[in-house]
């Protein structure tokens, strides 16, 4: 089946696809955006998630084929190539990457934390990463991150 | 045989899809139908997604008859802040225990409802608070009890060409909560649930508790043998309940468990755990009132 899907505000055709596709495969193998990862295909790990109609949710849980006309946001989006915004530089400069392959998710979980709360408490910030799944830092680096990109954001607000 | 999706931009246009592919799997948030998709345990011919109708994501109050009624596609994100968190607050704390901000974004209760697993966390709430459940179709809407509606193991009563529209609930004078085991605290699927509700103010006689169990039998369980017996053993407007009350509330809520072992947890210890967590609720219920 053919269709199209409006990714990082681009319209993107999507040939050929088999019915049960998820938007995480199309994603990676059809559209090639690997920055979004695969792992547990389940909805456990958050490796997978994207902004999808101002939502963060698990594009392996997203039938590809439904998501015709929303308005989906994928890693990609971040930062143009090359370039760090203010949370990638924070996972950077505080450690909070070690293996990496949780990141791109945990990366779009924050930012859209950021984008939709001005001044998250810890709380708010350890429920927003509570769908990512990290298994090499211990979220100690991970939560320290959180915590400079939001504390930049509040020093760069006064 | 070729499969169609159709997206769907509008009720009619659901049901009108509904009714031309009897065999497509109706699609809510997608967290259920994808993990199985996902894991090759279903082949779906064919879906109807619901995700753009907005007829199914609304919910509204009604003042004369003290309801809310709650669209099939409104997310859980939505139930656990307000204002539908003080509207119905065992729903708000069930919600909260589902899955991830990410899964809780997706799923509903027309999915759980849909779906109709024994560990479904909005079904013990729907049951204690004896929702009705409103399907449509081509032919008309029909208004079925949630304890009609829930059959057994992934069964409900959902006809070929019905949507799952909405629930509606009672607003409640007492106090509900909804507490749950599994094997951690955040992003686990219930080996045992539970919901108490306490109606202070019934519409006759005098005041309830309704205490319905997840995970510990082919549904969802209603404990209505524990119900009376807690009805003449306390009164529940007098604010503490002993503590002795509470333990054999427990008990004999335990008793009407029907769990099974499994994957996730063994059948002596969701008894077990379905009687703390009713003994609990009800403590907590009697210090809250």
């Amino acid at each position: 089946m053919t269709y199209s899907l409006r990714i990082n505000g681009e319209d993107r055709a999507v040939q050929d696809a088999t019915i049960s596709e998820s938007l995480l495969f199309v994603l990676r193998e059809r559209l090639g955006l690997p920055g979004t990862k695969g792992a547990c295909e389940q909805g456990e790990c958050g490796s997978c998630t994207v902004v999808m109609d101002g939502e963060a949710v698990c594009s392996c849980l997203v039938l590809a084929a439904g998501a015709v006309g929303a308005d989906i946001r994928t890693v990609e989006s971040i930062s143009p190539p090359g370039e760090y915004n203010a949370v990638q530089e924070a996972f950077i400069t505080e450690g909070g990457v070690q293996c990496g392959f949780c990141t791109p998710g945990l990366v779009v979980a924050v930012q859209h934390l950021l984008d939709r709360t001005h001044d998250p408490s810890d709380l708010e910030i350890k429920e927003a990463i509570s769908g990512n799944i990290c298994r090499c830092t211990g979220y100690g680096r991970v939560f320290a991150a959180v915590r400079a990109a939001r504390d930049a954001r509040r020093a760069g607000a006064s | 045989m070729t499969g169609v999706v159709v997206v769907a931009d509008s009720l009619d246009e659901a049901l009108d899809a509904a009714a031309r592919h009897p065999e497509a799997v109706l699609l809510q948030g997608g967290t259920d139908v994808m993990v199985e998709v996902n894991i090759h345990h279903r082949r779906p011919v064919s879906y109807v997604a619901l995700r753009r109708v907005a007829e199914l994501r609304r919910w509204h109050v009604d003042e004369g008859a003290r309801t809310v009624t709650i669209g099939a596609g409104v997310p859980y994100g939505d139930m656990e802040r307000e204002p539908l968190r003080s509207l119905v607050p065992a729903l708000a704390e069930a919600a909260r225990t589902v899955g991830s901000p990410q899964i809780r974004a997706a799923g509903s209760l027309g999915g759980n409802l849909g779906t109709c697993s024994p560990a479904g966390d909005g079904l013990p709430v729907l049951s204690a608070l004896d929702a009705i459940v409103h399907l449509r179709s081509l032919d008309g809407t029909r208004d079925v009890s949630i304890h009609e509606f829930m059959k057994g193991v992934k069964r409900n009563d959902r006809r070929p060409g019905e949507i799952i529209v909405s629930v509606t609930l009672p607003l409640v004078d007492g106090w509900q909560g909804y507490a749950k085991v599994g094997v951690r605290n955040a992003m686990v699927i219930a080996a045992a649930s539970a919901c108490l509700v306490v109606d202070r103010r019934p519409a006759s006689g005098a005041a309830t508790a309704r205490v319905a169990l997840g995970a510990v039998g082919p549904t969802v369980i209603r404990c209505r043998e524990a119900e009376a017996w807690l009805a003449g053993a306390t009164d529940l407007r007098a604010g503490a309940v002993s503590a002795d009350v509470a333990k054999e509330f427990g008990r004999r809520v335990g008793l009407e468990a029907r769990p099974i072992d499994d994957h996730r947890s063994t059948a002596e210890y969701r008894r077990h755990a379905v009687s703390v967590l009713a003994e609990r609720l009800l403590r907590r219920a009697g210090a809250a009132s």
